[in-house]
């Protein structure tokens, strides 16, 4: 009985007719969050002690970084369950990560590399943090690579979800580089010691920019995944009724 | 305002970075739609094309 929600929610027209309702519910709170968010840190945030307004980077830079690690831990997670309940609708959510989670891998690094090179005196260094993140956009790219490679899709699926799985171990290796090697690349964003790392007037803005693009990938997430699970269910008698051609 | 574009010095550095992102949201938000959007046509299609065969 407890288990009902999970196989309802891995039924391709309740999820298609779900998602569909769900998707305004987070991409207009999204909107708000990020333009909260922005005027936060463009405007209202003081200047930085040591970076000047140089650090003003850090409101996309933190946000694309920590929605490249999400959306691959949701691919993973979402490979993992298509993998275990051979549940089509998990691997259609895992496919529609990928693209989504490797725009934002090329923005944390570019924004990284921007920021870097003020800061550093450097554009790129091969540094545990910077490398670890090149690695993860690898990872999406063989992802996507794999998926294209493989005609058929119920192969495409499984070998894309070990893969996926398989890359999990970066996740942790990123977290904590910068605990783990002498990195060049700064500490934690948001805790230092249990303690926040920088005054409310620069954490609040933040952390608005951060809920902003969590909220930006699930309702871009959810648009594409009911794509690919039209895709993989077209011709069936509920796509049918869907797109207003049943008889 | 002037003050405020210039970033201190360092507006090289942080609008290439805002500009980049806002490109990055547009993207994904017009290639998901676009994603759906071929989906439907393409069951559409499929449909119509299943309906004449029979």
């Amino acid at each position: 009985m407890a288990w009902t929600w999970f196989h309802k929610f891995g039924s391709p027209p309740h999820f298609y007719r779900l998602a569909g309702k769900l998707t305004p519910w987070f991409a207009w709170p999204a909107l708000l969050l990020s333009l909260a968010g922005l005027y936060g840190g463009l405007v209202s945030a003081p200047m930085d002690y040591q970076q000047g307004e140089g650090y003003r980077i850090i409101y996309v830079h933190v946000p694309a970084a920590v929605l490249s690690t999400m959306a691959y831990a949701t691919m993973a997670a979402a490979a993992g369950v298509g993998l275990i309940w051979r549940m089509n609708v998990a691997y259609a959510v895992a496919a529609s990560c990928a693209a989504i989670g490797a725009s934002f891998t090329v923005v944390a690094l570019v924004t990284g590399s921007l920021w870097g090179r003020p800061m550093w005196g450097t554009y790129w260094e091969w540094d545990p943090r910077l490398t670890s993140e090149l690695v993860l956009l690898f990872l999406y790219l063989g992802y996507m690579g794999l998926r294209a490679a493989i005609e058929d899709t119920a192969r495409a699926d499984r070998a894309s979800a070990v893969l996926a799985l398989v890359g999990v171990i970066n996740l942790p290796i990123i977290h904590y580089s910068v605990d783990w090697w002498n990195s060049l690349h700064q500490g934690h964003t948001l805790l230092k010691m249990g303690k926040a790392s920088m005054p409310a007037s620069m954490l609040v803005p933040l952390l608005l920019m951060m809920a902003g693009f969590t909220l930006f990938f699930a309702a871009i997430l959810l648009v594409r995944a009911r794509g690919e699970v039209l895709r993989r269910e077209r011709g069936t008698r509920w796509v049918g009724e869907v797109v207003g051609e049943a008889t | 305002m002037m003050h405020w574009l210039s970033m201190g010095g360092y507006w090289p550095f942080v609008w290439p970075s805002y500009l980049l992102t806002l490109g990055v949201v547009v993207l994904n938000i017009f290639l998901a739609r676009r994603s759906l959007r071929e989906a439907r046509s393409d069951a559409r299609r499929r449909l119509q094309m299943q309906r004449s065969g029979s």
